[in-house]
Order: C-alpha cells, then sequence, then structure tokens
C-alpha cells in the first residue's frame, strides 16, 4: 500500500473543507468545514506514521483530535452567544468591528 | 487498497456536498459519512485505537453538539444565496483547486521512500504501543491536554451562561399578566391547542381543525411554519365528507328501508 493514494486524499478533503470556509456564510458549516481540514491532516498524519515505521504521527493525530473537541465546545459557545445577541448564525452579520 | 478505492470517491463526493447542500443539517450529516469513512481508513491503515477514537469522540460526541447546536439555533435558518462581496465565490473555489493542485502536485512529486509499516511497532498490540509512548515521550503534552480540557468545559460554561437581567415572575404576576392580555388584546389565557389528532394522522403537522372546519395556526410550532412542512387538511375534510355520505348511502341499502328511519325498520325485522 502506497502512502501517495492517501496524501492526495488528505490535500483533496483540506483543500474542500478550506474552500467551505471561504464559500459558505452560515457559522456552523463553516465550523463543520474547519472540522473536514482538521481530519484531513489526522488522515496523513496516520499515513505517515504507517510510512516511517513508528507510533508518533498516531500520537500526533490523537492530541489533534483532543485539541479539536476542546475546540469545538468553545467555538459553538461562541456561536450560540452571538446567535442570542444577534439572532442571526451568519457570518456577514458579525461586522460591528468594521465600522 | 479495495477499501481505499471505494472510500476515497465517497469522502470526495460528501466533502462536497457538505459546501454545496443549503441546509446545515445535511451538511453535519455529509460530514458524519465523511468521519466514519476516515475512521475505516484508519483502522485499515494500523490505528485500531484511533479508529475507536475518531469514531466515539468525532461521530459521536462532536456531531451531535453540533447537531445540538444547529437545533439550538433554529433548522430553518438556511444559508443566504447573497454574495456580500462580488465574485467572492468564484474567487474562492478558484483559490481552493489551484490550492489542491499545488499540494496534490507536491505530494506525487515526492519520493516518499519504502513504507516500513506498523509490524514492528504494534508487536504487543496498537494501544499499548500507543499508551507506552504517550505517558512517557508525550506526558509533559498529555498533562497539558487535561489543562486545555478544563480550560474549555470553563470557557464554555462562562460563554453559555445567561444572566438573569430581570426577577422571575411569581406564578401571581404570571396569571395576572394573562388575565391582562386576555382583557386587553383578546389573547386566550388558556393553553395553546394541541396538534390534531384524527383517524388519519396523528403528527405534530396535522393543525387542530377549529369549529368551523378550517385550520388552528396556533396549534403547529413556528419552525414548521416556516419551513412550510404543515399538512393540509383541507384535503382531508373532503374525504372525510366522501366516506361520511358513502357510509350513509351503505346504511340506506343495506337496511332497504326508506331513508331517515332505519331504526324503527330495524325493530320490525327483530319482531319477525
Amino acid at each position: 500500500m502506497s502512502p501517495t493514494p492517501f496524501l492526495v486524499l488528505s490535500a483533496l478533503l483540506f483543500s474542500i473543507g478550506a474552500m467551505g470556509v471561504l464559500v459558505r456564510r452560515n457559522a456552523i458549516v463553516v465550523f463543520m468545514c474547519i472540522e473536514l481540514m482538521l481530519n484531513a491532516s489526522n488522515l496523513a498524519l496516520v499515513t505517515f506514521a504507517r510510512q516511517s515505521g513508528n507510533l508518533d504521527g498516531q500520537i500526533a493525530a490523537f492530541f489533534v483530535m483532543v485539541v479539536a473537541a476542546a475546540e469545538v465546545v468553545v467555538g459553538l459557545a461562541i456561536i450560540m452567544t452571538i446567535f442570542r445577541t444577534r439572532r442571526s448564525a451568519s457570518v456577514d452579520d458579525a461586522s460591528l468591528l468594521k465600522y | 487498497m479495495i477499501t481505499f478505492w471505494i472510500l476515497a470517491p465517497i469522502m470526495v463526493a460528501c466533502a462536497l456536498g457538505m459546501v454545496a447542500v443549503r441546509k446545515a443539517v445535511h451538511s453535519a450529516l455529509l460530514l458524519a459519512v465523511v468521519m466514519i469513512s476516515l475512521a475505516v481508513l484508519y483502522a485499515v491503515q494500523d490505528a485500531p485505537f484511533l479508529f475507536a477514537v475518531q469514531i466515539i469522540v468525532y461521530t459521536g460526541a462532536v456531531l451531535m453538539l453540533f447537531l445540538f447546536v444547529l437545533m439550538l439555533v433554529g433548522v430553518d435558518s438556511a444559508d443566504s444565496l447573497v454574495e456580500t462581496l462580488r465574485g467572492q465565490r468564484t474567487a474562492a473555489v478558484l483559490v481552493a483547486i489551484v490550492f489542491a493542485v499545488l499540494l496534490i502536485a507536491g505530494i506525487t512529486q515526492t519520493t516518499i521512500g519504502a513504507v516500513v509499516g506498523l509490524d514492528e511497532a504494534n508487536v504487543d498490540g496498537n494501544v499499548p504501543g500507543v499508551a507506552s509512548l504517550l505517558f512517557s515521550k508525550y506526558i509533559f503534552a498529555f498533562e497539558v491536554t487535561s489543562a486545555l480540557l478544563i480550560t474549555a468545559a470553563l470557557g464554555a460554561m462562562v460563554l453559555a451562561h445567561r444572566e438573569r437581567l430581570t426577577p422571575k415572575p411569581t406564578q401571581r404576576q404570571v396569571v395576572r399578566q394573562r388575565m391582562l392580555d386576555y382583557t386587553e388584546r383578546g389573547i386566550h389565557p388558556g393553553p395553546l391547542p394541541s396538534p390534531g389528532s384524527f383517524a388519519r394522522h396523528n403528527s405534530v403537522d396535522t393543525p387542530a381543525l377549529l369549529p368551523d372546519g378550517s385550520a388552528s395556526e396556533l396549534s403547529i410550532s413556528r419552525v414548521m411554519r416556516a419551513r412550510g412542512t404543515v399538512r393540509d387538511v383541507s384535503g382531508d375534510r373532503a374525504i372525510e365528507a366522501a366516506i361520511e355520505s358513502d357510509a350513509k348511502q351503505l346504511e340506506r341499502t343495506h337496511m332497504g328501508g326508506a331513508p331517515g328511519e332505519p331504526d324503527e325498520h330495524r325493530l320490525d325485522g327483530g319482531d319477525r
């Protein structure tokens, strides 16, 4: 099993996630796309762990998962707070710092 | 490798669908497919521990949290299609394609070398291998993780907490307010009518019927009205009327008597 197809898939998923972050307006969907990018990098880490024959890559992927879980909790709480004050989950509506 | 070639197209299609689909709930479900497929790819690549963690943490906890917040924020909040910056969408897609081409070109041009494989590292099993590494070489990172998790939990509690700005109304005040609303604005003081329960449907999308046969707007949830999934009951009324007239006609033909006096006829038949 050559690692290249796995890495190509990881790159594709990362790019799709980046595109979603740029294209979508709903804050929750933007957040989901960030999760997709984190997962894509995890796939690359696991692939490199198998390629180099030690478990350090898997440990790194594990830490990425922990950080992602913490990030989701805080991020969703922030989205909830913004929604409560503005009645909208769109990233375009939170633009008060612009003016 | 077969697993990979089956799962990779599904994953890419679902990821593209996640970006393209308008409703956030559909995005979440497509993301679930991508994450479960990723878990299978971890299992294929000798990482059974990460396979389990991926399913438990991501598809179990994180996605449920996403769906939970989606339900709180309101399922009816679909994405607006109005572009704030003109041409931003096409530019974003273009940038993503260029980025993907760049990454893939870089990966395919590099010689990565022979695959060592994890057979040697996984001699005692994958979980003990990961654990021995985690609790020796990465022990400091592991300890810091605990601080991170505590901070995240605290942060979520602080952000989700809502200060009470006005005192909580007592039961007496609530009743007084209701009666005041009734006298001044004519709002019914009792509970709202429940969604209709008919012989044909008893789901919440069926509105209750008012005495004149029209549907009661109050008996249907606001979200369902916004999404336009309220069942139309005017057709049901017509069917009901048809069934009723059929039943009357059947009664007449079976009894054989003059319409309007079937009871009398039945009594006669019993006597003979």
